[in-house]
């Protein structure tokens, strides 16, 4: 780190000095400017909170009623200090940020969780020019290339097809935030049938209903008789529901589990899934150089992921680039 | 090709069984005779020839991915596997028109023809495939050019997907398929063949293998009615006499050539006898210790020194083949009758019953194994058939406890295929003075949820990293258990142990309490 950087690690997480702001603090602040509402980011606890306005609603969830966050518009400028700061559309979840700080002309982008492929369920990912870019690196390596949706789904819906000719239910495991209400809205694109949720993806998906997002009809689970036959449905769950009583209801299921891990047999195998479907809500490898490039950063710090060898690609590419070690990740891709 | 790759893609998306056998038996179905023999042989982890250089390959990857060497190999420490590495890095490109090749004919005309061209050639040739194959196709393409192909399908589902396509007993199919299977059209119908087909004279016998024993023995029933034999700690075989002499290790292995005492002795046997035993090193009347006959594995034509330093006998267990009669029907009792009048006595001995007048008895005989360079000890049902694999009921292995040691973890490297990514690899080491030395690496024994935590700790307090290696700190204790411990001057420690695995993680002990080189060398024989 730098004297004069805009941005600078504390104890408490991410901090712009001349601002007097955080970035997703992990732990309570005066100030904190939140990228999105997955738990590593979103943590309670801190006085005031800014974030984008379309993700207010999750926040408010997260957070519960009483936090006290102040909502933006994609692209509108407001003051902390010092610094100009805008949020730009991170493509990452619903309401998912980049931060933009401007001091003294001088432009730094963290651009939080983002992805730069299609996603029906939150704005594209918006190019927004700057001198350092703090980006994530959670698919760092270059094997990570996501194949195109659309074939994906036709993979979930032939796996959702077979289970219903062997008369098994249809387990898929995939965060309750984010990666649910995608599949939801990816598959509402292509058929019309009711999936089954489990508990705790019902309210989240109520927050994606409420900004009008389109996604497919879901029933919770735990509405459902006890003796009810689950043969031939999809049922989504988090996964930690994966060998938990709760699964006893669904006998003989197919399990999946849907995340940008699943690109490699090893991490499929060894969890146990029948099958695995390569959905991300990360960048790819060749989404975070082309991100790097568009920015025109001339420096790159690299946050959580396998920053290492993203860090040593750019240099050699004549990037100035780093890591940062944060507290963000964990398996939430 | 592109039925043998969704088969492929198939069997490594079902966790179960039956899912397997049910795909196995849709591929055998459909697939021409030719393919069906190919895969046969892939599936039963059957190889070819290797037919280029890794290294030969992974600049032909750099060259196609444009990537940077270095973070081609960090990529391929992450993935785990070289061959989903490559397809990982590579794409089809999109106006390539796919290749419609059958697998037998990919192989034959494709494959196989690579082994006689440069590598130059070779590389336009490797690189052309990666182009025009999509994913699924360029995985298999892949696996086939950096050895085999291992997919969780055991050899044992092979032979019951094949039992159930032509109707005929699992056990005749194994035999049909022991040894060398030839990946031809006429090999694969008369795998599948109805009713009689001449066996190949070079033939083995499937194998039957014993059980481990988890209950007491007495729940065998009583002492006598069972035959107690030493479990040699040698190279099991299969020595086959018929128009000449052939040796088979239960690997499937042709061992031809490299033990020229035990055919020598075999010569002079009737023919069309097959006897199952134990190729051992042995001096006196004792056997030598794994690691001297270990030398003799890999050497095709032993010279008089090697002969000399580890003379070798058969100790022989079973007569599976009488004048050309199969005998495998017939109670061990008779067989054993049988053997022991063939057997010279000098390299053809019999593994001699071991005297217990009940399972007390023979559980103090036991105690002895140790000291008499065995295992522990065998039992086998006197009235008992010879049956193919690994059988519960008839015969149990009744091992010694294994010797134990507690060791430092110091080094940790990440595994491969299903722990592809995770620090699965250790390395142990014990007290020298005040330096830790290494002296064994073990992969098994920690459960999903131990490896998970180790693997968090291992990334957060490594020291240094030498490659794929990571040295970490002096910290966590595990009890490992072995089945023997050797002098060795190829180790740094001076000494080799057999058959490593973790018991349990000693989180109760300090590193600092771990145990002491001397301890460890006092086990050596």
């Amino acid at each position: 780190m730098r004297r004069d950087d805009l941005v600078i690690l504390r104890p408490e997480g991410m901090y712009c000095p001349r601002g007097d702001f955080y970035i997703d603090p992990w732990r309570g602040v005066d100030c904190a400017v939140l990228t999105h509402g997955h738990a590593d980011h979103a943590r309670s606890g801190s006085v005031r909170y800014h974030a984008a306005e379309s993700g207010l609603g999750l926040l408010q969830h997260r957070l519960g009623a009483s936090a006290h966050i102040v909502g933006h518009g994609y692209g509108e400028t407001f003051v902390l200090g010092d610094a100009r700061v805008s949020l730009h559309s991170a493509g990452h979840i619903l309401g998912s940020s980049q931060v933009r700080i401007e001091v003294d002309g001088e432009v730094w982008v963290v651009t939080g969780d983002f992805k730069r492929d299609a996603d029906p369920t939150c704005t594209p990912f918006d190019v927004v020019r700057c001198d350092t870019l703090i980006t994530e690196a959670t698919f760092g390596l270059p094997c990570y290339r996501w194949p195109a949706m659309h074939e994906v789904v036709d993979e979930v819906l032939d796996w959702w097809d077979q289970c219903a000719r062997e008369h098994v239910p249809a387990v898929m495991f995939c965060y309750a935030l984010g990666k649910a209400q995608r599949l939801l809205a990816e598959l509402a694109e292509r058929v019309d049938r009711t999936v089954f949720l489990h508990g705790a993806m019902t309210p989240l998906v109520e927050r994606y209903r409420d900004a009008n997002i389109r996604m497919l009809p879901g029933e919770p689970v735990g509405d459902s008789k006890r003796a009810r036959d689950f043969s031939g449905e999809l049922i989504l769950a988090p996964p930690s529901a994966a060998g938990s009583p709760w699964m006893r209801r669904f006998n003989s299921a197919s399990t999946a589990f849907a995340s940008g891990w699943m690109q490699i047999r090893g991490n499929r195998r060894r969890r146990g899934y029948d099958r695995g479907f390569v959905v991300s809500d990360h960048s790819d490898w060749p989404g975070l150089i082309r991100t790097v490039e568009e920015s025109g950063a001339r420096r790159v710090l690299a946050t959580h992921g396998s920053t290492d060898s993203l860090v040593r690609y750019l240099n050699d590419r004549g990037v100035v680039a780093a890591a940062l070690k944060t507290e963000f990740g964990g398996d939430d891709s | 090709m592109r039925a043998f790759a969704a088969l492929y893609a198939r069997l490594d998306q079902s966790t179960g069984t039956s899912d397997k056998v049910a795909a196995l038996v849709d591929y055998f179905q459909a697939a021409p005779a030719d393919d069906a023999a190919w895969a046969v042989h892939w599936l039963t982890g059957g190889r070819i020839k290797r037919l280029v250089r890794a290294n030969d390959l992974r600049q032909w990857l750099i060259d196609v991915s444009a990537l940077p060497d270095w973070l081609i190999d960090d990529t391929y420490a992450h993935v785990g596997d070289l061959a989903e590495t490559i397809t990982l890095l590579t794409q089809r490109h999109p106006t390539a028109a796919q290749p419609e090749l059958s697998l037998a004919g990919f192989v034959a005309h494709e494959l196989l023809p690579l082994a006689k061209l440069p590598p130059d050639a070779q590389g336009a040739i490797v690189q052309g495939w990666w182009r025009t194959f999509a994913d699924r196709e360029r995985f298999v393409v892949n696996k086939l050019l950096t050895g085999g192909l291992r997919v969780g399908v055991s050899r044992l589902l092979v032979v019951q997907a094949l039992a159930r396509l032509s109707g005929q007993a699992g056990d005749l199919i194994s035999h049909r398929l022991s040894g060398d299977f030839q990946p031809t059209a006429q090999a694969f119908q008369q795998l599948v063949a109805p009713g009689e087909v001449a066996i190949d004279a070079d033939k083995p016998y499937p194998f039957f293998l014993a059980s481990p024993l988890e209950q007491a023995p007495e729940s065998l029933g009583p002492a006598g009615d069972w035959l107690a034999e030493w479990k040699w700690d040698g190279i099991r075989a299969q020595l086959i006499v018929r128009d000449g002499v052939r040796l088979w290790s239960r690997g499937e292995e042709r061992l031809d050539g490299r033990f020229p005492e035990i055919e020598r002795a075999a010569a002079a046997l009737p023919n069309g006898h097959v006897l199952d035993g134990e190729i051992l090193g042995w001096e006196g009347d004792a056997p030598l210790p794994f690691s001297r006959l270990q030398k003799r594995i890999g050497r095709l034509k032993p010279g008089a020194r090697t002969l000399a330093e580890c003379p070798v006998v058969f100790m022989a267990y079973d007569l599976i083949e009488a004048a050309g009669k199969d005998l495998r029907q017939q109670p061990l009792r008779e067989r054993r009758e049988r053997l022991e009048g063939l057997l010279d006595g000098a390299t053809l001995r019999l593994s001699r019953p071991v005297d217990g007048a009940d399972w007390s008895g023979l559980q103090i005989a036991r105690n002895n194994a140790r000291e008499l360079g065995v295992e522990g000890l065998i039992l086998k049902r006197w009235n008992s058939a010879y049956a193919t694999g690994r059988r519960r009921g008839d015969w149990w292995k009744w091992k010694i406890a294994p010797l134990t040691i507690d060791a430092v973890l110091i080094y940790a490297q990440a595994g491969h295929g299903r722990r592809s990514n995770l620090y699965t690899d250790y390395t142990f080491a014990l007290w020298q003075g005040d330096e830790l030395v290494p002296v064994a690496k073990a992969y098994s024994g920690l459960n999903d949820e131990e490896i998970a935590k180790l693997d968090r700790w291992i990334r957060a307090h490594t020291l240094e990293r030498f490659g794929p290696v990571r040295s970490v700190q002096a910290f966590h204790v595990f009890e490992l258990a072995f089945e023997g411990v050797n002098r060795s001057s190829r180790h740094k420690s001076g000494i080799a142990v057999r058959f490593p695995r973790i018991l349990r993680w000693r989180t109760d002990k300090p590193f600092h309490e771990a145990d002491r080189l001397e301890t460890l060398a006092k086990l050596a024989q």
